[in-house]
């Protein structure tokens, strides 16, 4: 049976637009079930907010299945909270305990601007997917799916790369607010496939740099694999450093004819 | 404007079909295909495909979606698996025999030629998708491995772990990233359709209002595609994502393109049972789980023992009792009709008594734990955060939820609504699943549609309008559903009552499952439909939306969705009335068997409804399109 929270301190961060001053507003939630989910929660506070004739808190949020990767929210400091793999919406009330004060902001990353409350603009990760992160195969065409055997293995590998939700809490976790973790997750994922081989050099260059463009550089903090709720190990990076360095040192040219 | 549905089905025989149609279709030259737009909206499975495949060929294309990005849509949650029909495994699986399943799973309530398409391009989706990187389950010999899913007796189905729509839509959406990144594609994120424009009876284009600031705009096209998902989240508690809507649609509808069989809906048989009141959306569990897993209730509605101790002979296998021949793998929606009876006769599991096992404890001691971790862990691992119970431990617990909706919009075989030009895709049109959808097949409709149907039928269409002029967004026509659009959602703030949206959305989910639900009555139906536009006028009076119109407001957003759910609702249960029999998930409890199983009429419902606006939803015209059975036999459909 469920058991209830009591007296929750909530400080939520306001911000009515991209150019405004934001602050932080308290609320004090007087009860929740500890069945309920983080969102849920602050569902249960916007039906109040708008009871009261105020404005609800903006935020992003979807699926509440842990996979669409649209929720955010840095809770007490952690991005997606404090239970390790697991996305803000799959985060339950019965992780605190009654009389808690819990912090919610949103993604602070330069390349993230708010545009309202904890809602954030995370087009910047678009960018960098439609720069390369992808396998040029137009529709029609393709061989069988079974021409090119994949070593289990590999396609387990690839797979665990290719979890990643795009949620941006890689970025949110990093004191340089650094994409290295979403972009190398991508690249892992295409660049260890044989489909993946024809561009991967091209591919890697692409999406390195337009990353670059808009986010700050890695220095191996950890912070975001800690931070993922998919847990992408930072491995991956390694994997991208290895392959930009080749695609800046070898002829591209040279190495699509071999 | 007086309805045709004309289906346009190729003549010959059903083999031939869609080969006949490609062969015959006009073609727009490569050099001509940039001076077409073509709008889509929806940036799911469906939406995705249809663009990246359309902007390829050569066609300007405008992506809208109300998601900050493209790779959001909820076909990213499909957990279990794609269909094709491979046959890989050497296990006696064929085009003909996924035709076939489809129709029977279905229950005979789908049009046959446009089911068969569905399984004949299914191959070409596994090929399409592997060339471009999806990281599918792979054997240890490399090549791709397969599981079976519901209402199957053949090992067709594809997946990656329990995240196959997720990469699925990755795919797509990196392929459509790809054209953005050229040029070829405008993404329009966190905008959302407000309106359809149609000119001289021809749709002209969309209006749209952008979530950011508020801003209505209309964009004029040759062509729109509508594929912007089901309906589900009209229940309330559905395992849709909280955005899903049928807005988009529902405007089309208004506009004049007739709305099919709204009452066939699927009440997924396996998801965690609502634990708390403030519970906003529930929680699918695979059904992939169901290869492994064995549903089960005590036979005595009093038991108190966990079940690790309740005696095998003090349980009930229902499925594997009631339907031998498939077990665990019976379909959906007579799964769900099994564990709700067992619940209702007060043999529920749980705290509050509303759930079924689905115990593993077998599978673990025939398997392994290993393999057992292997194939499910992600689902399990998903379980355990939500529901707090280690399901290696103890048997998950689960319960129907709303799940998908098979009716939509109204199109024939070429995909096009009954207002030439507007489209309609993936689960936003009705065509493939007739009264329920087999497991693993949303998301081949979905591919099939965007990546090989669209494709060709749109070309047909537009190849006869080549450098003839369209109406622009200068029309008048545009520029009155701009006003009329602004006006209805200043509309909402200026009600300025007591209740929220959520309010009313609660309100009206409850309704429609309390009589719209798993089981139907004439007497259930009549009263919704009493007390719906009473509740619809309390809405229209004490609807309370905080904020304004020029900036993001979530609140504002959530009152259109559930104004025109309000609209869907009454016009479901007057379909599920108008339908005097059982079929598939539309289960009316006059029309069963001794045995409980739905009980069809096809002498008189054989056809598929289509309904016309008229104003006021409650008084919407009836049309038929007869279903003719040419390839298959109709037959009562057997699972025992």
């Amino acid at each position: 049976m469920s058991n209830h929270l009591k007296d929750l301190k909530l400080k939520i961060w306001r911000q009515s637009g991209p150019a405004a001053k934001g602050h932080f507003e308290d609320h004090i939630m007087p009860e929740i079930s500890d069945e309920a989910s983080f969102l849920e929660m602050l569902d249960v506070l916007n039906e109040g907010l708008i009871g009261e004739n105020k404005l609800p808190v903006v935020f992003d949020h979807d699926c509440r299945e842990g996979i669409c990767g649209t929720c955010s929210l840095m809770i007490n400091g952690q991005a997606h909270g404090p239970e390790r793999s697991t996305a803000t919406c799959q985060l339950h009330m019965r992780k605190f305990k009654s009389g808690d004060e819990i912090v919610i902001e949103p993604w602070r990353a330069s390349a993230f601007p708010i545009i309202k409350d904890l809602m954030v603009d995370r087009s910047a990760f678009d960018r960098i997917i439609e720069s390369g992160g992808f396998i040029s195969a137009n529709t029609g065409g393709a061989p069988d799916a079974n021409l090119i055997p994949i070593p289990k293995s590999v396609a387990d590998a690839a797979m665990d790369s290719a979890q990643c939700i795009g949620c941006g809490a890689c970025v949110a976790a990093c004191p340089n607010g650094a994409a290295n973790l979403f972009t190398a997750a991508k690249i892992a994922h295409l660049n260890l496939l044989p489909q993946g081989q024809a561009e991967r050099y091209k591919r890697t260059e692409a999406m390195v740099e337009t990353m670059d463009e808009y986010f700050g550089s890695c220095t191996n903090h950890g912070e975001c694999e800690a931070a993922c709720p998919k847990e992408i190990s930072i491995d991956v990076i390694a994997l991208m450093n290895k392959d930009y360095r080749k695609s800046k040192l070898k002829n591209r040219k040279e190495i699509s004819r071999s | 404007m007086t309805i045709t549905l004309n289906s346009k089905i190729p003549a010959g025989s059903i083999n031939d079909k869609w080969n006949t149609y490609k062969e015959d279709a006009k073609l727009v030259a490569p050099g001509n295909k940039r001076k077409f737009k073509v709008i889509v909206v929806g940036s799911g499975l469906a939406g995705a495909s249809a663009a990246a495949t359309m902007a390829e060929l050569g066609y300007q294309v405008d992506v809208f979606t109300f998601h900050d990005s493209p790779r959001r849509a909820h076909s990213i949650a499909a957990q279990g698996g794609i269909n094709a029909a491979k046959n890989y495994q050497g296990d006696g699986d064929s085009v003909h025999r996924l035709f076939y399943d489809t129709i029977k799973g279905g229950d005979f309530r789908s049009r046959e030629a446009n089911v068969h398409r569905l399984a004949e391009v299914s191959v070409n989706i596994i090929d399409q998708m592997v060339s471009q990187g999806v990281p599918f389950a792979r054997e240890y010999g490399g090549m791709l491995d397969n599981r079976s899913f519901g209402g199957a007796q053949v090992s067709r189905t594809f997946y990656a772990r329990g995240q196959t729509g997720q990469q699925l839509l990755l795919g797509a959406y990196q392929q459509l990233a790809r054209q953005i990144g050229l040029g070829n594609v405008r993404m329009f994120n966190r905008t959302e359709l407000v309106d359809v424009v149609t000119i001289e009876g021809r749709c002209a284009g969309i209006v749209t209002r952008d979530l950011v600031n508020g801003e209505v705009v209309s964009h004029s096209a040759h062509a729109v595609v509508m594929a912007t998902g089901g309906y589900g989240n009209v229940f309330y508690l559905s395992t849709n994502a909280m955005a899903c809507n049928v807005t988009a649609a529902w405007r089309a509808h208004r506009n004049g393109a007739t709305f099919a069989n709204p009452c066939y809906t699927q009440i997924h048989p396996t998801c965690i049972p609502q634990s708390d009141p403030t519970q906003s959306k529930l929680t699918l569990m695979s059904e992939s789980l169901r290869n492994d897993g064995r549903v089960w209730v005590p036979q005595n509605p009093d038991e108190t023992r966990p079940a690790s101790q309740v005696p095998e002979a003090e349980r009930d296998y229902i499925l594997e009792r009631l339907y031998p021949s498939y077990g665990n793998l019976a379909p959906r929606d007579i799964s769900s009709r099994a564990a709700k009876r067992s619940v209702d006769s007060g043999r529920g599991v749980g705290p509050l008594k509303n759930g079924v096992y689905l115990d593993f404890s077998d599978a673990i001691n025939r398997l392994g734990k290993d393999v057992v971790e292997e194939r499910y862990g992600n689902l399990f691992e998903m379980y355990e955060r939500i529901a707090g119970e280690n399901p290696y431990d103890m048997p998950m617990r689960i319960y129907p939820a709303s799940h998908y909706t098979m009716g939509g919009l109204w199109v024939d075989y070429e995909l096009m609504t009954n207002i030439p030009g507007l489209y309609a895709a993936g689960e936003a049109n009705f065509s493939d699943h007739g009264a329920n959808r087999l497991g693993a097949s949303a998301l081949m409709q979905g591919l099939a549609d965007g990546y090989f149907v669209l494709p060709y039928t749109i070309g047909n269409y537009l190849a006869p309008m080549l450098n003839k002029p369209i109406p622009g967004t200068d029309h008048p026509a545009f520029k009155a559903a701009e006003l009329a659009a602004q006006a209805r959602y200043q509309g909402y703030v200026d009600i300025k009552g007591t209740r929220s949206p959520d309010y009313f959305h609660r309100e009206v989910g409850r309704i429609i499952w309390d009589y719209c639900g798993m089981e139907r009555t004439q007497q259930g139906l009549e009263k919704a439909l009493s007390e719906l536009p009473a509740l619809y006028e309390e809405f229209q009076k004490d609807l309370r939306v905080t904020g304004d119109t020029e900036s993001m407001n979530q609140t504002l957003e959530k009152a259109g969705r559930v104004d025109d759910f309000f609209q869907l609702g009454m016009l479901m249960c007057r379909d599920a009335l108008e339908r005097e029999e059982s079929c598939g998930g539309h289960f009316r409890a006059e029309y069963q068997t001794d045995e409980g199983e739905a009980t069809r009429d096809d002498e008189k419902f054989a056809h598929v409804a289509a309904w016309e606006w008229t104003g006021d939803p409650t008084k919407s015209i009836r049309h038929k399109e007869e279903l003719n059975f040419e390839a298959i036999h109709l037959a009562t459909r057997s699972y025992k």
